[in-house]
């Protein structure tokens, strides 16, 4: 996890297109800066980014779908419950499924545990639209690479000659 | 059985908290009973799981959006109950 960036997932275990589910793995870092606040002497997870966790696991399932066509946007958290503190040092284990892809919108159930014990859960749902700029689709489908997303839910990378003249790299 | 109708009232009811008296047939979704997009999320959420449908929303805006239909064609109602029953239909065939 990189607290201070948002960036909650570290690798992706699994995703399984043919049931809808994903599994993802959260390290937990031993310092942040969130922890001096949150809180001084007690060092502790804030449950906003537990569900945060929660969405950002959800979230890359929907993108793997899309294959990278559109993005989630965080809309609503139902029936969140944060079951237990989560101490610095900690793995999560992250886990979703996708409940029901709508229109324009997309609904998930979402875990996290550690040590195979469930400390979270909550049912999130996403408005699911165009990227709002090439900027951060690109930065999406780095950190997607860099955190192990399966190539079969990357986009397609056609090869220079099949793409259209202004899409081909030009000669140095 | 519940109509149709009665079904997809008592969703928006219970989903946006309004009077269920206030909800007609007639009740435009937006500009009658002051729905905004968020709620019309959860009230299509709701309406695709009791109907085991999925509403192409999407495609509905964009009719819309590019002024083949009004947005009476898919908000009120009453309109929005027989796209419903039409889609039902689709899936049963």
């Amino acid at each position: 996890m990189l607290l201070e960036y948002f960036q909650m997932v570290d690798r992706i275990e699994a995703i399984d297109p043919a049931a809808d589910t994903i599994r993802t793995v959260c390290n937990v870092p031993m310092q942040s800066p969130v922890f001096m606040g949150h809180f001084p002497g007690f060092p502790r997870l804030p449950g906003a980014l537990m569900i945060e966790t929660m969405a950002q696991t959800g979230g890359w399932l929907v993108l793997a779908r899309l294959k990278f066509v559109k993005m989630p946007f965080l809309t609503r958290v139902e029936s969140a419950k944060l079951r237990r503190f989560v101490e610095p040092g900690e793995i999560l284990n992250g886990e979703a499924t996708l409940v029901h892809d709508g229109s324009g919108f997309a609904v998930i159930e979402a875990v996290i545990s550690s040590g195979g014990q469930k400390v979270a859960s909550a049912e999130i749902r996403y408005v699911v639209g165009p990227f709002p700029n090439d900027t951060i689709r690109g930065a999406m489908l780095f950190k997607a690479r860099e955190i192990g997303f399966p190539a079969d839910c990357l986009p397609e990378v056609r090869p220079p000659e099949d793409r259209p003249p202004e899409d081909r790299p030009h000669a140095e | 059985m519940a109509s149709t109708f009665d079904q997809v009232a008592d969703i928006i009811a219970d989903t946006c908290d309004i009077d269920r008296d206030k909800i007609t047939p007639e009740s435009h979704a937006i500009n009658d009973l002051g729905i905004d997009s968020l709620d019309f999320l959860d009230i299509a959420f709701a309406i695709d799981k009791a109907f085991g449908i999925k509403m192409p929303l999407e495609q509905w805006t964009q009719e819309v959006n590019d002024g083949k239909v009004s947005t009476e064609e898919y908000f009120v109602l009453g309109n929005l109950c027989r796209h419903i029953d039409l889609l039902r239909e689709a899936k049963a065939a």
